[in-house]
């Protein structure tokens, strides 16, 4: 089996959740080539051998440094066909996904987005894919011989398993209509860890009270190195920015701990968390419903709370 | 301009997920259908432009005709007419083939959907249906102004945004905050009972993707709680107990 994964980068390294596709790839045995496009470091293409890449190929063209989606899903499907690949495999993401969509389409490959763990090649191919927003799973079989998966984060552990890899340079044959949408700007946090990939979350609801008790969430996800995020109707009011929107209409986060404090745990917020490894609530009313999504809770007041457990993981760690 | 808004019929946000026929069938048993809450979003959008400078809109739904009242629903919000392509939606290569066949020749300045189903979740079927119809496809789509033959959009990216152009036709997922939600007045639900509703039989496809059984989650253990004076306690379960610190 050949398979390519589509490695996406920010600031020149390449995400995580891209390792985790190539370790992915290689747990499912066969050659692995990685892709990456636009501007990337070279060692840090060259690592992508250390995660299980066999090949590294690099889109470096120019055009290519905003990631623009049609003319992204060109570049995969040639690579696709010249390196006779059966599968391409990708980390879901606001980039990823759309551009997998488009990538089957000219294939005529089949698809699955959102898959939770390696496929079950005993008979067929068989994927396991999250759905109805991580409340329930389904195994669907993919029938044709093309492939486009899609895979959620933390499926699967990023291990080292090889040594870096040399770079091939790759050739794209882009026409001008790859390129009928300009990205004319972009604004993004820096510095910050991103929510979509974070390990641990914390986040903040209606219970805060207003965007100026944000210094304590803030404090404490800095201690925790940890992203922070918050419930619909407190970016609805424009206490945090939109891309800090947590749930059924917002961002679904899968960290290994998510702190939620003053959030009631509406369904459609608990929609966005249900991935987490573990949770914790800290909510002052002893029947919120969150509690009973919850592994650790406290009742009690969270400006009471906040500072307390700040210093607490400071001295613990 | 014309619009076509593209709405999926899917079970409210609140529903309790459950599988029948040994986890093969979706139980719909006590569940409420509505819009896609983000396919509602971009019908308010469609519905705002008309509103602002003249459109008409289309929705689109591919389901059997126990989706009608959803789809009378998006009349009602401010849609002119409809087609309901006559098809169980079995997954998204067989939902966007439905949905590029009925844009072909319809002369869709805009297609509008939500950036991804709340049933399957793939945010795939605007990526199919823009190659399929050899225009763009932009998602999530967080804004969206027209101008002229071009429209200038803002998409939601991991911490942040990113601004685009791109010119009519194209095919956008949309996502909040691009409008808001509509609910529909008396006016539009007596209204929607009289708009013209086509039903198509669908195009013939090989999705490549096949259901073998469902699956729900493992049940969560109870909760484990911790005095609000002894936060240390807390810290030390993280560690020691759940190692997530
Ligand atoms: C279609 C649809 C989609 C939706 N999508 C989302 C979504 O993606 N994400 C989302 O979050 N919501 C979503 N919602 C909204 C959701 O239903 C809830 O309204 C929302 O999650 C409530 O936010 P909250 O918990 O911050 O506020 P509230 O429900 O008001 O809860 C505030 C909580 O803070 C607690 N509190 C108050 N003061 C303190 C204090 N001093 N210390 C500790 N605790 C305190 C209260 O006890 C309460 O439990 C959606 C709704 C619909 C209909
Ligand atoms: C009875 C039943 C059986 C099903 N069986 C299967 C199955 O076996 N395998 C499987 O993969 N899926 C199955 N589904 C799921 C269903 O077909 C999905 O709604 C479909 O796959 C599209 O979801 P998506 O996640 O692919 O769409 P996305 O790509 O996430 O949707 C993006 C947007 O496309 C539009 N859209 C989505 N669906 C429709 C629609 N039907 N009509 C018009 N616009 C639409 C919406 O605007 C939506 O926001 C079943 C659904 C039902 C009701």
């Amino acid at each position: 089996m050949n398979i390519l994964v589509f490695t996406e980068s920010a600031e020149g390294k390449i995400k995580k959740t891209s390792l985790e596709a190539v370790a992915f790839a290689h747990a499912m045995g066969g050659n692995v080539s990685a892709i990456a496009i636009g501007q990337v470091e070279q060692a840090e293409l060259e690592n992508l051998g250390k995660y299980g890449a066999t090949r590294v190929l690099h889109a470096a063209d120019e055009k290519l440094n905003q990631g623009v989606i049609q003319a992204y899903a060109a570049v995969l499907a040639k690579a696709f066909q010249d390196e006779q690949a059966d599968v391409l495999v990708l980390a879901d993401s606001s980039l990823g996904t759309p551009v997998g969509a488009r990538v089957a389409a000219k294939l005529d490959a089949s698809l699955a987005s959102n898959v939770v763990q390696l496929p079950d090649t005993s008979s067929g191919f068989v994927v396991k894919r999250s759905i109805y927003t991580g409340k329930a799973f389904a195994n669907v079989s993919l029938t044709k011989s093309k492939k486009v998966i899609g895979i959620k984060k933390n499926a699967a552990e990023v291990k080292e398993v090889g040594s870096p890899a040399s770079v091939t340079a790759f050739q794209a044959s882009l026409s001008a209509a790859d390129f009928s949408t300009t990205i004319t700007s972009s604004e993004k946090a820096t510095g910050e860890v991103l929510l979509p990939e974070a390990n641990i979350v914390v986040s903040g609801g209606r219970g805060m009270k207003g965007p100026e008790h944000w210094g304590a969430i803030e404090e404490l996800a800095k201690t925790l190195g940890a992203a922070t995020g918050c419930s619909k109707p407190v970016s609805d009011m424009g206490w945090r920015p939109h891309h800090e929107h947590v749930g059924q209409t917002g961002v679904k986060v899968a960290p290994q701990l998510y702190i939620a404090i003053g959030i009631s745990g509406a369904i459609q917020h608990l929609a966005g968390v249900n991935s987490s490894k573990c949770i914790v609530v800290i909510n002052k009313d002893a029947d919120a419903p969150f509690f009973k999504a919850a592994d650790y809770g406290i009742v009690g007041d969270a400006f009471d709370i906040l500072p307390k457990l700040n210093e607490a993981i400071k001295a613990a760690r | 301009m014309k619009i076509l808004v593209c709405i999926s019929h899917v079970p409210d946000t609140t529903s309790k997920i459950n599988f029948t026929d040994n986890n093969t069938k979706f139980d719909t048993n006590g569940v409420q259908f509505i819009i896609g809450p983000y396919d509602d979003y971009a019908l308010a959008r469609a519905v705002e432009l008309k509103e602002a400078s003249g459109a008409t809109i289309t929705v689109l739904n591919v389901g059997l005709a126990d989706t009608e009242p959803t789809i009378r629903k998006a009349l009602a919000i401010g849609a002119d007419d409809a087609i309901r392509v006559n098809a169980e939606p079995t997954d998204s290569f067989f939902v966007a083939s439905q949905i590029a066949a009925q844009a072909k020749g319809g002369g869709y300045d805009l297609i509008l959907m939500g950036r991804e189903s709340i049933d399957y979740n793939s945010g795939a079927v605007h990526g199919i249906v823009g190659e399929m119809l050899g225009i763009p496809s932009v998602s999530p789509v967080m804004k969206l102004e027209i101008e002229g033959v071009k429209a200038k959009l803002a998409r939601e990216i991991e911490g942040g945004k990113e601004y685009l152009e791109v010119s009519l036709p194209f095919v956008a997922g949309c996502q909040e905050p691009i409008a808001e939600w509509k609910i529909p007045n008396m006016r539009g639900i007596m209204s929607a009972r009289t708009k013209p509703l086509k039903v198509v039989e669908p195009v013939a496809t090989d999705s490549g993707v096949r259901l073998e059984k469902f699956e729900l989650p493992p049940a969560k253990g109870a909760v484990k709680m911790i005095a609000a004076d002894n936060v240390v306690e807390l810290v030390t379960l993280l560690k020691n107990e759940a190692k997530v610190l």
